[in-house]
């Protein structure tokens, strides 16, 4: 259960101070989240019936959740009652494993790909690299992130944190058919990719994809895009491998319509995505002659034994809760140490991969608990309310912060007795003629400078309230 | 109706005159409070920072205390939200105090009825409308409505007002540098506004952000929402 790609990523906190100093990262972020927040907003307004669409969608994730067994069952007797082939993999090195050895039996070492969180997830690109074969991103965002050797910091904008200027050395840097001359203007460096991958499509025997959706009842894979170069990997090569998480299932088309309502909306503001692949099995003289379906557990069944972190299953990638929320704005997504960046990251990557690593015992933390991802969620999770279940389980059991353990009981002992809290009070009272100045405290130690670094803390009052209350008998000395 | 004060403890500890003044205006519109003493924590700083068992005897501590009282009024919304939304499911017996406790603008408006509460502030005022007000509680308009009210008050909107200020608790000492950020953005919208005074329902949002408003000597204080709705022309703030 590991992404090979992010093993010994800093700690949240240490990433995120590197991306608040650098000043055009944080304008290329703050420009484009601003931006889809306010075309997002528009777009769920015009639905009179958005908050029953988003119970609709809640409703409809939660019972595949809870019989997760009989919809994949079902979905792997359509599938493969349609001429398809379904494998089944424990985590990533068996994806990985199941998608090599189905290349090699082509005898091809190219793939062209769509764009695919899972295939993030379990690093298949760098595992496919290994074995032999080139794996080619076809999505223009994930190609820039590929061609710049770079990680993607956004769900659906995975190159969010690059500028145009960026992408076109990216493109006449390791484009090896990049025109000569090529400007920065978004016509030429569209025009540069288009050419480049269209060769790819035309050549290409074996196409490898994610899944949005799967329909059990019809065993139909369903994958939404904006660029046509889904449906060129879908529907050109001769073999078509697809790796899907578990949790992706919808039981019937009637449940996809809602999704199709949420997802475009939610994701780039788009009332309908401007392609809608949707394929059930094979078909003689259409598409691909051999289909394979990889079905990646990677722990989420582990997710799904947690009642309250299981909501995070929910989440249709649209990336909604990235585009509203201040830290992600701030910090960027190379920060969260995962393809899955933002609020949904911050909830899913500690569940997924266990909460062991810096990183990950880190995550639960990367938020002020401001509540804006929940409100933008279109398929409801709470996400603070699984960020702080998380936090519980990061003091149970991840890092030691002995000096935190020790200040968090002392604080609890004071404040579960009255009598200890207005002796503490007092004892703060009587400190205030010697730490501040000005009625103000510039400077705090240890830990506590993190605070005045910046700001400054308040000098405690003459007398608390209790103090106050006690001695003029509730004000009315007053 | 019997009606007790939660005043939370970091405004016991800190920011008294904000007990005052909850205290002042609600005997002015004519209903006494209790303070009962053996209130300390809602314990939302142990349960957020992940130390859950060390919030669990304050969640009981707070359903003992508050237990006879018909009404619970608060001057913080963020308090308010974590008694409400969660010390029912942390401890599902707290359910039935927890419901009856209301933030100050939910049980002016509400409870009372009341908009307008005879308050004078002439000066210019920005409202930040906390995360945990608009978010957790959806308090929505009822501050505004009530600020509006005010006699004298220069109320100028606060742009992107809805942006958390970057507090979030320890999260303001575990990831500094994100919350300076945020925190930078909030001073910077409020000094656009020109405003004299930041206020919100909130002192520990107004503690961060006003502590980067004096350590850029913005020239803007911070004053609670109950502060300016005790001023008046009497007895001004």
């Amino acid at each position: 259960m590991t992404m090979p790609t992010y093993v010994g990523m800093p700690s949240f906190p240490d990433a995120a101070r590197r991306a608040v100093a650098d000043p055009r990262l944080r304008a290329n972020l703050a420009r484009a989240t601003t931006t889809i927040r306010g075309r997002r907003a528009d777009a769920v307004a015009e639905l009179e019936d958005w908050p029953a669409l988003r119970e609709a969608g809640r409703q409809i994730k939660d019972h595949v959740l809870e019989n997760l067994g009989h919809y994949l069952r079902l979905l792997e007797e359509k599938v493969a009652g349609a001429g398809g082939t379904v494998h089944w993999a424990r985590d990533a090195a068996e994806a990985n494993r199941i998608v090599a050895d189905l290349v090699k039996a082509t005898g091809e070492s190219e793939v062209v790909k769509v764009k695919s969180m899972a295939t993030q997830e379990i690093g298949l690109n760098e595992f496919l690299a290994g074995e032999g074969i080139t794996a080619h991103e076809t999505d223009l965002a994930e190609l820039i992130v590929q061609l710049g050797d770079d990680r993607p910091s956004h769900i659906l904008v995975p190159a969010i944190h690059r500028n145009r200027s960026d992408i076109r050395d990216i493109f006449l840097r390791a484009m090896d058919d990049a025109p000569e001359g090529l400007t920065d203007s978004p016509a030429a460096l569209a025009e540069a990719a288009r050419r480049h991958l269209r060769a790819k499509f035309l050549s290409a025997k074996v196409a490898v994809s994610g899944v949005n959706f799967a329909v059990a009842d019809t065993g139909t894979l369903v994958v939404l895009e904006s660029e046509g170069n889904g449906r060129m990997c879908l529907t050109l090569p001769e073999t078509l491998i697809s790796v899907m998480g578990v949790e992706k299932i919808v039981p019937t088309w009637r449940d996809l319509e809602v999704f199709l309502q949420l997802l475009p909306r939610s994701s780039t503001a788009e009332r309908m995505n401007p392609y809608t692949s949707a394929w059930t099995g094979v078909h003689p003289g259409d598409g691909p002659r051999d289909f394979h379906l990889v079905l990646l557990d990677n722990g989420r069944t582990a997710t799904l034994a947690d009642e309250v972190g299981r909501q995070a299953l929910r989440c249709i990638r649209c990336s909604a809760c990235l585009n509203v929320c201040p830290v992600y704005q701030r910090a960027g997504g190379h920060a969260y140490g995962s393809p899955y960046p933002g609020p949904i990251g911050a909830i899913l990557s500690p569940q997924i991969r266990g909460i062991g690593s810096d990183v990950d015992a880190s995550l639960p933390y990367a938020s002020s608990l401001c509540g804006a991802c929940f409100d933008a969620c279109p398929v409801a999770i709470d996400i603070p309310e699984v960020l702080v279940h998380l936090r519980a389980r990061a003091v149970e059991k991840g890092p030691r912060h002995p000096l935190e353990r020790v200040a968090m009981a002392a604080a609890g002992w004071t404040l579960r007795s009255p009598t200890r809290l207005a002796l503490a009070q007092r004892g703060a009272s009587a400190s205030r003629r010697l730490v501040g100045r000005g009625g103000r405290i510039r400077r705090l130690p240890g830990p506590l400078s993190a605070w005045t670094e910046t700001r400054d803390a308040p000098v405690p009052p003459p007398e608390s309230f209790r103090a106050w209350w006690a001695r003029t008998n509730g004000g009315e000395g007053e | 109706m019997r009606v007790a004060l939660f005043l939370t403890c970091v405004n016991d500890t800190l920011y008294p005159g904000t007990g005052r003044a909850v205290v002042r205006l609600l005997r002015r519109l004519g209903h006494d409070v209790e303070f009962p003493s053996g209130q300390t924590c809602c314990g939302q700083m142990h349960l957020n920072t992940g130390y859950r068992r060390q919030a669990l005897p304050l969640v009981k501590g707070f359903a003992e205390t508050f237990g006879p009282y018909d009404a619970i009024v608060t001057p913080s919304a963020s308090c308010g939200a974590m008694v409400r939304d969660w010390h029912p499911r942390l401890a599902p017996r707290a359910a039935g105090v927890a419901s009856r406790v209301y933030e100050l603008t939910e049980f002016l408006v509400d409870v009372l009825g009341v908009t307008d509460v005879g308050a004078s502030f002439p000066h210019r005022v920005t409202y930040h409308p906390t995360c945990h007000s608009l978010r957790m509680l959806r308090v929505g308009d009822r501050p505004l409505r009530l600020l509006r009210e005010v006699r004298g008050i220069d109320l100028v909107e606060l742009p992107d007002a809805a942006e958390c200020c970057g507090f979030g608790g320890t999260f303001a000492l575990k990831n500094p540098e994100v919350s300076a950020a945020m925190c930078a953005d909030k001073v910077t919208a409020v000094r656009e506004t020109r405003a004299g005074a930041l206020c919100a329902a909130d002192n520990s949002c107004l503690m961060h952000i006003g502590g980067a408003l004096t350590r850029t000597r913005a020239g803007v204080r911070t004053v609670h929402l109950a502060e300016i709705l005790a001023s008046t022309e009497e007895d001004p703030l």
